[in-house]
């Protein structure tokens, strides 16, 4: 590709990042290779466990530090998961709870040096998307059977648009694993090529005198791309719950 | 080979293009945050309760900004 | 025309072709190679259901327990701390109430005291004063005994004085007459 190379000899290669490779040599990627997704996927795990697990070990009433974190954490979702689908949603808890943490223990992970991350792949984010649209959808239809349906009739809108509405909001439906997941691998995805783009700027001074210039700026760059890194892992993540709380209170209440 | 070429700037150009998208999500990001502070100076004691909307339609506003960043890394990367 | 497009077609494919080759190497996007959508998907799933189970038989549970028993600890402290108010104010009152008996009872205790001095005083002042008229009396007594005792002696040493001088002047002085002398003359 074109910009692969640079005449003045920068190379940029932002991309190169969300490259899976095997963790113990070959090329061969098969579905069970253990590979770097494996890798951090593994230290999300072990994050997460070690946050919640060891750190609630103490079970004290004045929490230590890593339990208030957890505990913390628990709450922020859980008023999520109240608020926004209601009470009876509650039984979903632990699974929107699960995709909470996976995905903002993945972004920040992920914002570590030389890190894979695992959710700027559309791969593993469209699966988390689809198996909330397939749950949302089941669900739909299992609390409210054919009532689930009045979800695209809207009746609050004049009869003769009715029909135009219901497609639009048919379609609008069926978006919705694509949308919400290709924002959260977007947003990684688009942080972190950026990142590496200012970086590969950075060693222009080793090349030339415009250097001088371009070298602090890219660094400066560099640094408040990763600020807004940090604050775009949260709300990504963020975003991604409350979406699926949108999404579980479509299934449980339909009838807007 | 003239072919690759003008398919090659077509490619960046086409890229360019697409990011145009971004500055249209960047005003749809800003007018959401806004119009959420405006409303916020008004009548503080209603804004805690509707930050959750506010990212909701953050999300969204970004969304398609982050679409036409995918449209042109597809046309620099994948095409 | 038609021609030159076929042509073209077959060099793009080329192009494309190549640049697939080049791709694999370094640039191109990994989020699209569909080679490694298995490995990811199946250690996503993996990794959820690890999270899932440990979150969900471990952790939750343990996390809501221990703000439930935060939640609990703190409604009966607050309860206790409610009691021992409301036992304090009890306190605070049986004591203020005791303060105004024991106030009262002081200015009783003040009150009778005063009277009883009261008394003592006005039955000391009483005795004093009989005791000072009865003195006074005796004294007035004595002042008149003692003016009576006076003229009495000042007419007998008169009648002495007088018997004496007559005597002196070679008279004999009759008794009778002397004392009828001093008589009128202290009569004055």
């Amino acid at each position: 590709m074109a910009t692969a190379e640079q005449s003045e000899g920068l190379t940029f290669h932002p991309m190169d990042q969300f490259i899976v490779k095997p963790l113990f040599g070959g090329d061969a990627v098969g579905m069970l290779t253990p590979t770097n997704v494996t890798l951090w996927m593994a230290l999300t795990v072990l994050a997460i466990t070690a946050l919640f697990v060891l750190g609630t070990r103490g079970r004290a009433i004045i929490p230590s530090r890593m339990q208030s974190v957890a505990e913390l954490a628990y709450g922020f979702v859980h008023k999520m998961v109240e608020d926004v689908a209601g009470k009876d949603a509650l039984k979903f808890f632990p699974y929107i709870f699960t995709l909470f943490c996976f995905i903002v223990f993945s972004n920040f992970l992920g914002l570590l040096p030389k890190a894979f991350t695992t959710t700027s792949h559309i791969a593993v984010t469209a699966v988390m998307a689809v198996a909330v649209f397939l749950t949302v959808t089941i669900v739909g239809f299992v609390k409210n059977g054919a009532g689930f349906l009045s979800l695209f009739w809207v009746s609050s809108a004049p009869l003769a648009l009715r029909p135009v509405l219901a497609l639009i909001e048919i379609i609008s439906y069926f978006v919705r694993p694509v949308s919400h997941s290709i924002r959260l691998a977007g947003n990684m995805m688009a942080g972190h090529a950026v990142i590496k783009v200012f970086a590969a700027f950075a060693p222009l001074i080793l090349l030339s005198g415009i250097g001088v210039v371009v070298t602090p700026l890219s660094i400066l760059a560099i640094t408040a791309m990763y600020g807004l890194e940090i604050l775009v892992a949260f709300i990504q993540a963020y975003v991604f719950t409350i979406l699926t709380c949108v999404y579980l209170k479509d299934a449980l209440h339909p009838h807007h | 080979m003239e072919l690759a070429a003008a398919a090659a700037l077509g490619k960046f150009i086409g890229a360019g293009l697409a990011c145009i998208g971004m500055g249209g999500s960047a005003m749809g990001v800003g007018n959401v945050a806004g119009n959420f502070l405006a409303g916020a100076l008004r009548n503080p004691s209603a804004a805690a309760g509707q930050t959750a909307t506010l990212f909701i339609g953050i999300a969204f506003a970004e969304a398609l900004g982050i679409f036409s960043f995918l449209v042109a890394l597809l046309l620099m990367f994948a095409v | 025309m038609a021609n030159t497009t076929t042509e073209a077609a077959s060099e793009a494919a080329g192009h494309a072709a190549e640049a697939a080759g080049h791709a694999a190497e370094s640039a191109g996007m990994p989020q699209l190679n569909f080679d490694h959508f298995p490995n990811q998907i199946f250690w996503l799933v993996v990794a959820l259901i690890v999270i899932y189970f440990i979150l969900s038989r471990i952790a939750l549970p343990r996390i809501g327990g221990i703000i439930a028993d935060r939640q609990s600890t703190i409604t009966n402290d607050l309860a206790a701390a409610e009691d021992l108010k409301a036992k304090a104010e009890e306190a605070e009152k049986a004591y203020n109430q005791a303060l105004i008996d024991a106030r009262a009872e002081a200015n009783k205790i003040v009150a009778e005291a005063r009277a009883d001095i009261q008394k003592d005083l006005d039955k000391a002042t009483a005795k004093a004063d009989a005791e000072i008229a009865a003195k006074a009396a005796e004294s007035a007594k004595r002042i008149e005994e003692i003016r009576a005792n006076a003229a009495k002696d000042v007419a007998e040493v008169a009648k002495s004085a007088a018997g004496d001088i007559v005597a002196a002047f070679g008279a004999k002085a009759d008794a009778k007459t002397v004392t009828a002398a001093i008589t009128e003359r202290l009569k004055g």
